[in-house]
C-alpha cells in the first residue's frame, strides 16, 4: 500500500510537469508550424505526400538507427553517451566525399567504376571511422574508466568539440573536398547524388531514378521510390541483421552482452575487457562510417556540423528505444526519422530539433527505460 | 597448488587483508570461515585478480599471479562462483553456461561437461533457455557453480554458496562440492555456514579482520573452543 500511495504522489507531479510541456507546444506550436486545420487540409489536398514523407522517414530512420546503434552499443557496456559519435559520423560523411573524389569516381562517366568507387569509399569510411572511434576510447575514456561518471562525459563533450573542428578544416581543403562554388571551411558542401548519376548512365530502369515510375499507382499518386531509398533501406537493414546476428551468435559478440551485464563477471570468466570495449568502439564507429556514406549519398550535404543534429536525433533515438537496447536503437531510429520527416514537411524544418527534444524529454519523464527498456532482474 | 604468502590487499585506505598465508594442495576442500568483513571474498578477489594485492604473492603451481591480468588468471585456471552469483541476467541459461567455458580452447568435451553439469544440477536443464534473471535463487546458486565447472579450472574459488539458500538446498549444494571434489577439482570454499563447511573441508583457515587467526584440519577446528563459540554456536 505504502509502495502505490507513493507511486500516485509522483504521478501528480509528472502530470503537473506535462501540463506545463502541454502549454508551452500550444504556445509555441503555431509558430513552430504545429497549424492543425491547414495541416489536416494539406493531407486533404494532396494524400500521396503523406505516402512520400513516410518513405522519406524510413529512410532517414534507417540512418539514425545505425547510427543510434553506435550510441546504446557503447552505453551498454561501459554506461557512457559517447558524445563525440555523431561527430564519427560526420567524419564519415567528409571521408567517403574525400574518398569519392580522389579516387575520381565524382566525374566519372564509367557505371562499373562509380559502383567499384562508391564499394571503396564505403569500407574507406568504416575503416576511418572504426578506428577513430578506438582511438578516442582509448586516447580520451578508458583512463577515466574508473573515475567518477561526470569526467568521461565531459570529455566526450571535449572530444566532440575536437572533431568537429577537424571537420571543419577538412571542408575547407578544397584538394580533399571539392567546393562547387562554395567558399572556406564553414559553407555547406554539395554530395553529389552518384547514385542517381549512376542510374542515369547505367540506362537501369530507363535512366530513370524513381523505380516505379512506368507503374500506374505511381503515375497516378505522384509517389517516388528513388534508387537512393531503396539502396539505404537495404544497406541498413542489412548491417542491423547482420549486427544482430553477431552479438547473438559469435563469440565475442557473446562476451560483449556479458560484459555488459557485469563486468567483474566476465573478467572471472577470462574475457578480456579492454579488448571487447575496444571491439565495441570499432564496431560502433564502422557503423557510424557506413551511415556517414548512406546519409552523404542520400541527403546530398556534407557539413562539419552535421553530427551534431544526426548526434541528438540518434540519441534520442536510443533512449527512445531503451538505451542500451540494440533492438530498441532501430526501433527508435525510425520512429524518430518519422517524426523528423513529418515535422520537416508539414510543420516547419526549423523546429524538428526541438521537437526531437521535447519527445527525449517526456521519454526521460514517462518512460526513462525505453519502449523496449532493459528489465534488470539481477539480484533475486 | 594454490599458495598466498604475506598478502596484503586494500581498498583506498582500508587495509582488508592484513598478511594473510594460505595453502591449497591439490585435490583438497579448503574452507576460510569468518564473519561478515573479515576478508573472505577480498581474499577470493585477490586470488582472481580483480583485487590487487599491496604486497606478498599469490602462486598457482608455481606461476606467481599477483601481476597477471584477471582474464589470464582464468585462462590459466582459476574458476569462481563468486559472492553474489553474478550470472549473466539476460543471457540464457545455456548461454551463462557456454560463457564459463570462455576461456577454454580445447573443446574436444565440452558436450560432456555439459552433460556433466546437468547431472549434477537437473535443475538447469529444465530451464535451459530461460534468462537466467528469472531463475530462483537457488537456481542462479546452480548455474553460478555450473558456469565455473565448465572452465574446468585447476582450482574453484566458491563464495558462499548457501547464502540465502533454504537448509534442505543447502544441504544439496554441499553434497555436491563434496562430489566435485570427490572426481578431483581442487576447491577452496569461503563459507559463513562454518559447521556445513567444516563437515566437508580437508582443512580450514579462520579469517578475523583482515587476519588468520587459526589454521588446522577441518576435524580439529570443529572441536576447537573458540572456533565453537565463535562461529559453530555451542555454548
Amino acid at each position: 500500500m505504502e509502495i502505490t500511495k507513493k507511486q500516485f504522489k509522483f504521478n501528480w507531479r509528472r502530470l503537473l510537469f506535462s501540463a506545463l510541456v502541454l502549454y508551452v507546444v500550444f504556445l509555441i506550436g503555431p509558430i513552430a508550424g504545429l497549424d492543425v486545420p491547414a495541416i489536416v487540409a494539406n493531407i486533404q489536398s494532396n494524400p500521396s505526400q503523406l505516402i512520400q514523407f513516410l518513405i522519406i522517414g524510413i529512410s532517414n530512420g534507417a540512418i539514425i538507427a545505425i547510427i543510434a546503434l553506435g550510441y546504446t552499443m557503447v552505453y551498454g557496456i561501459i554506461e557512457l553517451i559517447n558524445f563525440a559519435h555523431g561527430d564519427v559520423y560526420m567524419i564519415g560523411v567528409f571521408t567517403s566525399l574525400t574518398t569519392l573524389s580522389l579516387t575520381g569516381t565524382l566525374t566519372s562517366q564509367d557505371p562499373v567504376r562509380i559502383v567499384l568507387g562508391l564499394i571503396f569509399a564505403l569500407v574507406v569510411s568504416v575503416v576511418v571511422c572504426a578506428v577513430l572511434n578506438a582511438s578516442i576510447e582509448r586516447l580520451a575514456y578508458r583512463r577515466l574508466r574508473n573515475a567518477p561518471r561526470l569526467a568521461p562525459l565531459i570529455s566526450a563533450i571535449g572530444m566532440s568539440f575536437i572533431i568537429e573542428n577537424i571537420g571543419l578544416i577538412w571542408a575547407g581543403q578544397s584538394w580533399l573536398v571539392p567546393l562547387f562554388g562554395t567558399t572556406g571551411g564553414a559553407s555547406q558542401k554539395s554530395f553529389p547524388d552518384m547514385l542517381g548519376i549512376l542510374v542515369k548512365l547505367s540506362g537501369f530502369n530507363g535512366g530513370d531514378v524513381n523505380l516505379f515510375a512506368s507503374t500506374p499507382l505511381f503515375t497516378q499518386w505522384r509517389l517516388t521510390l528513388n534508387v537512393k531509398d531503396l539502396l539505404v533501406i537495404v544497406l541498413a537493414v542489412s548491417l542491423m541483421i547482420g549486427l544482430y546476428l553477431f552479438v547473438q551468435r559469435t563469440k565475442l559478440g557473446k562476451a560483449m552482452r556479458a560484459t555488459a551485464q557485469n563486468r567483474d563477471a566476465a573478467k572471472m570468466l577470462g574475457i578480456d575487457i579492454d579488448w571487447v570495449i575496444t571491439a565495441t568502439f570499432l564496431i560502433g564507429g564502422g557503423l557510424a562510417g557506413a551511415a556517414g556514406l548512406m546519409a552523404g549519398l542520400y541527403n546530398n550535404t556534407a557539413w562539419w556540423f552535421m553530427g551534431f543534429r544526426a548526434g541528438l536525433q540518434s540519441f534520442t533515438a536510443a533512449v527512445l528505444g531503451g538505451i542500451g537496447n540494440i533492438q530498441g536503437a532501430m526501433l527508435g531510429g525510425f520512429l524518430i526519422g518519422l517524426l523528423a520527416s513529418f515535422s520537416d514537411g508539414y510543420l516547419n524544418a526549423r523546429w524538428t530539433n526541438a521537437w526531437v527534444f521535447t519527445v527525449l524529454v517526456l521519454i526521460l519523464l514517462f518512460r526513462p527505460t525505453g519502449l523496449l527498456g532493459e528489465n534488470t532482474t539481477q539480484k533475486a | 597448488m594454490l599458495e598466498l604468502k604475506d598478502v596484503h590487499t586494500y581498498y583506498g585506505n582500508i587495509h582488508a587483508l592484513k598478511g594473510i598465508s594460505i595453502t591449497v594442495k591439490d585435490g583438497e576442500i579448503v574452507t576460510l570461515i569468518g564473519s561478515n568483513g573479515a576478508g573472505k571474498s577480498t581474499t577470493l578477489r585477490t586470488i582472481q585478480g580483480l583485487n590487487r594485492p599491496r604486497s606478498g604473492t599469490v602462486t598457482l603451481d608455481g606461476v606467481s599471479l599477483e601481476k597477471m591480468e584477471a582474464h589470464k588468471i582464468a585462462e590459466f585456471g582459476v574458476a569462481q562462483s563468486p559472492e553474489g552469483r553474478m550470472i549473466f541476467p539476460r543471457m540464457t541459461v545455456m548461454e551463462n553456461l557456454e560463457m564459463g567455458a570462455y576461456v577454454r580452447k580445447d573443446l574436444t568435451s565440452y558436450k560432456d561437461d555439459l552433460e556433466h553439469v546437468f547431472s549434477l544440477f537437473p535443475r538447469l536443464k529444465e530451464r535451459i533457455n530461460q534468462k537466467g534473471g528469472t531463475l530462483s535463487g537457488g537456481e542462479q546458486q546452480m548455474l553460478a557453480m555450473g558456469r565455473a565447472m565448465m572452465a574446468k579450472p585447476k582450482i574453484l574459488l566458491l563464495d558462499e554458496p548457501s547464502m540465502g539458500l533454504a537448509p534442505l538446498l543447502v544441504e544439496l549444494i554441499f553434497d555436491i562440492i563434496k562430489k566435485l571434489n570427490e572426481e578431483g577439482t581442487t576447491i577452496l570454499l569461503v563459507e559463513q555456514n562454518a559447521l556445513m563447511a567444516l563437515s566437508i573441508a580437508h582443512r580450514g583457515y579462520v579469517l578475523q579482520t583482515g587476519e588468520i587467526v587459526l589454521a588446522d584440519d577441518a576435524k580439529k577446528l570443529m572441536k576447537n573452543e573458540d572456533v565453537q563459540k565463535t562461529y559453530l554456536g555451542v555454548e
